[in-house]
C-alpha cells in the first residue's frame, strides 16, 4: 500500500512534506532540468528585497568537513524584477512557491509583505529574520524577540497569505524567539537557518571568506538542527518546518519525529540538483516498508 | 544532465597533473568547447561538494579489443591541489563517478578563416583542446601555452597533432621562451599584417587580466574562461559570481560564472573590481 504523503501546513495543502530551502533553489526554473517540480511539496525562492542587491565580496563560499560556509550576502534581483521576470515561470508549475524576503527596517519588511501579498503566483511568504551575513536587517531582527515580533506583526497586517518566519540558530534561547513570532501572528516557523562559522587559510593567514564569517550548512549541522526543531516543536503551538543538513529521506523523517510538520532541503540540492525528489521518494519507500499509512503520523511521534 | 560515469583511464601526465577519461551518455556528444562538468570525488560527505572541471576532450572511445563497440567518452585534465583532486588521482579504471554536465556557456567560434589565438596558463589549457579541435576545421590556430616551469606545460603534442602552431613560455626558462606567455602573444600580434584575429584564453586571473588588456588595446575580440568557487554549477548558490563591466556602488552587476559563463566576452567583465 502506498503511504499518504500529503500534508497541510499553515493552510497550504502540499503533495509531500519536502520543500526547497530559500537560497539553494534559485527561483525554481534553474532546477527544472534536474527534477520534476511537480513531485516536490513546495519551493522557497531566493530571499528578496525591495531593491536589487549585489551581495558580498568574493570568495563567498568555502567547503568544510561535512558542510560548507557561505556568505553570499543576499544577492537578489529585487522585487520588481522578480515580479516581471521570475514570477511568470511560477504560473507554469503546479507546486506552491514560497517567497522568502527581508528588509532593512520594520517598514521595509511590511512593504515587502504588502507587495508580495499581491503576487498571485506566490502561495506563502517566508520572513527571513536570520541571515547571518549582512549587517543591517536579517540577523538584527532574528536575535531579539521584541524586534522579531515587531517585524512579524508588521508583515501580518499586510498579508492574508500563510506567513512563515525563518529562525536563526545563532541565539541563546530559540524557544523565546519562536514564542515571540508565534504571539505576533506567524502561521508557521521554519528552522534552522545557517550557523555562524569561520574557516581560516593557514598558509595565507587569512579568513577563507572575504566576509570573514559565514553561515554553516550541510550534514555537519544536522544534530544542532534536530535539537532546535525538537525544542521549538514541543513548546510552541505552531507547525514547524525543519531543516539543517537533510541529505536523505531518513534524515527528513528524523526531523518529522522531532516535531516537524514539513522539511526544507537546501545544501543537498547543490550536490544533487534532483535531491528533493529523491528525498520525497526515499521517505515514501521507508514509510511503505515500515507499514506507516500517513507521513503526517510521523510528526512529533518520537517515543 | 546527471549521470554515472565509468573511468576508462586515469594517469599522471606531468608531476601533479592528471588526465582522466570517462564514459559519457550519447547526448554528451553535444558538449560545446568551453563547457564544464561537476563531479563528486567521493560518495560520502567529505568532500561534500562537487568539483568543476573543464571538458578537455569528448568523442567516441574505441576499446582496444577488436569487435568491441565504441562508445562516447569525455576527458578532464586536473591538478592535484587538495583532498578532492587527491582522491580523484587515486581512482582506477572501472571506478564509477557521479557527473553533472555539460554545464555553462561555451566559446563562440568566431568568424571562420580568421586567425585564432589560444592562450592557456597551466591547467587552464583544459578547456582549450576541444576548442582548438573545432577551430582548426575552419581557421589557422596558434596556441600560447605558459607556466612556471616545463612541468606546467601540458599536452602540447596533442595540440601540434591538430596542426596548431604552438608557442611555449615558462617563467624559469625550462621550456620554450623564458618569460610570461603574454610576451609571446604580443610578439605574434605585433608581427601580423593587418590580419584579423580573435583571442581565446583560460588560466590564472593575472594572465587573463593581462590578455584582456592586450586585446582591448588592439580592439581584438577576446573571450576568457573563468574559474570560480562554486557549490552547485547551475546558477543557484551565487558563490561563483564575478563583477560585470557595469558594476558601481549603486549597480550590483554580478555575472554568474557557472550559468552565464564560464566563457565571457572580456569586455563584459569588470576587471578592476575582480
Amino acid at each position: 500500500m502506498r503511504p499518504d504523503m500529503g500534508i497541510e501546513i499553515a493552510g497550504m495543502k502540499l503533495r509531500n512534506p519536502v520543500i526547497a530551502a530559500s537560497g539553494t533553489f534559485g527561483y525554481g526554473a534553474e532546477f527544472a532540468p534536474y527534477l520534476d517540480l511537480e513531485k516536490i511539496g513546495a519551493f522557497a525562492t531566493k530571499g528578496l528585497s525591495l531593491k536589487p542587491r549585489g551581495g558580498n565580496p568574493l570568495p563567498r563560499i568555502v567547503e568544510t568537513p561535512g558542510g560548507m560556509l557561505n556568505a553570499i550576502g543576499l544577492q537578489n534581483v529585487g522585487i520588481d524584477s522578480f515580479i516581471a521576470d521570475k514570477a511568470p515561470f511560477l504560473r507554469t508549475v503546479d507546486t506552491p512557491a514560497i517567497a522568502n524576503f527581508f528588509g532593512n527596517t520594520v517598514e521595509e519588511y511590511a512593504e515587502m509583505a504588502e507587495r508580495l501579498d499581491n503576487v498571485a503566483e506566490i502561495a506563502a511568504l517566508e520572513v527571513n529574520i536570520s541571515c547571518p551575513n549582512v549587517k543591517e536587517g536579517g540577523i538584527l531582527f532574528g536575535t531579539d524577540p521584541a524586534q522579531a515580533a515587531a517585524v512579524v506583526r508588521a508583515c501580518r497586517r499586510m498579508t492574508g497569505k500563510p506567513l512563515i518566519v525563518k529562525l536563526s540558530p545563532n541565539v541563546t534561547d530559540i524557544v523565546r524567539m519562536a514564542s515571540a513570532c508565534a504571539d505576533a501572528g506567524a502561521d508557521a516557523l521554519s528552522l534552522i537557518n545557517t550557523l555562524t562559522g569561520m574557516a581560516i587559510d593557514l598558509k595565507l593567514r587569512r579568513p577563507a571568506l572575504a566576509n570573514i564569517t559565514g553561515g554553516l550548512s550541510g550534514p555537519a549541522i544536522k544534530p544542532v538542527a534536530l535539537r532546535m526543531v525538537w525544542q521549538v516543536a514541543r513548546s510552541v503551538k505552531l507547525p514547524v518546518i525543519g531543516m539543517g543538513g537533510i541529505m536523505s529521506g531518513t534524515d527528513a523523517l528524523e526531523f518529522m519525529l522531532a516535531g516537524a510538520a514539513a522539511v526544507q532541503v537546501g545544501t543537498a540540492s547543490f550536490i544533487n540538483p534532483g535531491a528533493l525528489q529523491k528525498i520525497a521518494e526515499e521517505m515514501e519507500k521507508w514509510l511503505s516498508e515500515n507499514n506507516v499509512e500517513s507521513v503526517r503520523s510521523m510528526t512529533g511521534a518520537l517515543q | 544532465m546527471q549521470f554515472t560515469s565509468m573511468i576508462l583511464s586515469n594517469f599522471q601526465i606531468s608531476p601533479g597533473y592528471w588526465r582522466m577519461r570517462l564514459t559519457a551518455p550519447r547526448e554528451f556528444g553535444h558538449a560545446e568547447p568551453g563547457q564544464f562538468i561537476m563531479l563528486r570525488t567521493s560518495s560520502g560527505i567529505d568532500p561534500l561538494l562537487r568539483r568543476p572541471f573543464g571538458i578537455f576532450d569528448a568523442g567516441l572511445h574505441s576499446p582496444p579489443q577488436t569487435g568491441a563497440a565504441s562508445h562516447p567518452f569525455f576527458e578532464i585534465l586536473y591538478k592535484v591541489v587538495g583532498k578532492g583532486t587527491s582522491l580523484l588521482s587515486s581512482l582506477h579504471e572501472n571506478d564509477l563517478l557521479d557527473v553533472l554536465g555539460p554545464l555553462g556557456k561555451g566559446f563562440d567560434m568566431g568568424i571562420p578563416g580568421e586567425e585564432k589565438l589560444i592562450v592557456g596558463g597551466g591547467v587552464g589549457l583544459a578547456p582549450l583542446y576541444l576548442l582548438a579541435r573545432e577551430l582548426v576545421k575552419h581557421s589557422p590556430v596558434r596556441l600560447f601555452a605558459g607556466g612556471r616551469s616545463r612541468d606546467d606545460i601540458l599536452c602540447i603534442t596533442e595540440f601540434e597533432r591538430l596542426g596548431v602552431e604552438c608557442y611555449v613560455a615558462t617563467e624559469d626558462g625550462s621550456l620554450g621562451e623564458c618569460g610570461v606567455v603574454t610576451e609571446a602573444l604580443l610578439k605574434r600580434l605585433d608581427s601580423r599584417n593587418r590580419q584579423k584575429s580573435a583571442i581565446f584564453a583560460c588560466g590564472p586571473h593575472g594572465m587573463l587580466d593581462a590578455v584582456s588588456k592586450i586585446a582591448s588595446e588592439r580592439s581584438i575580440p577576446c573571450q576568457v574562461s573563468l574559474e570560480g568557487y562554486m557549490a552547485c554549477g547551475v546558477g543557484a548558490c551565487l558563490g561563483c559570481v564575478t563583477p560585470g563591466k557595469n558594476r558601481t556602488a549603486e549597480n550590483p552587476d554580478f555575472r554568474c560564472v557557472c550559468a552565464e559563463g564560464p566563457v565571457f566576452d572580456s569586455r563584459e567583465l569588470g576587471w578592476g573590481n575582480i
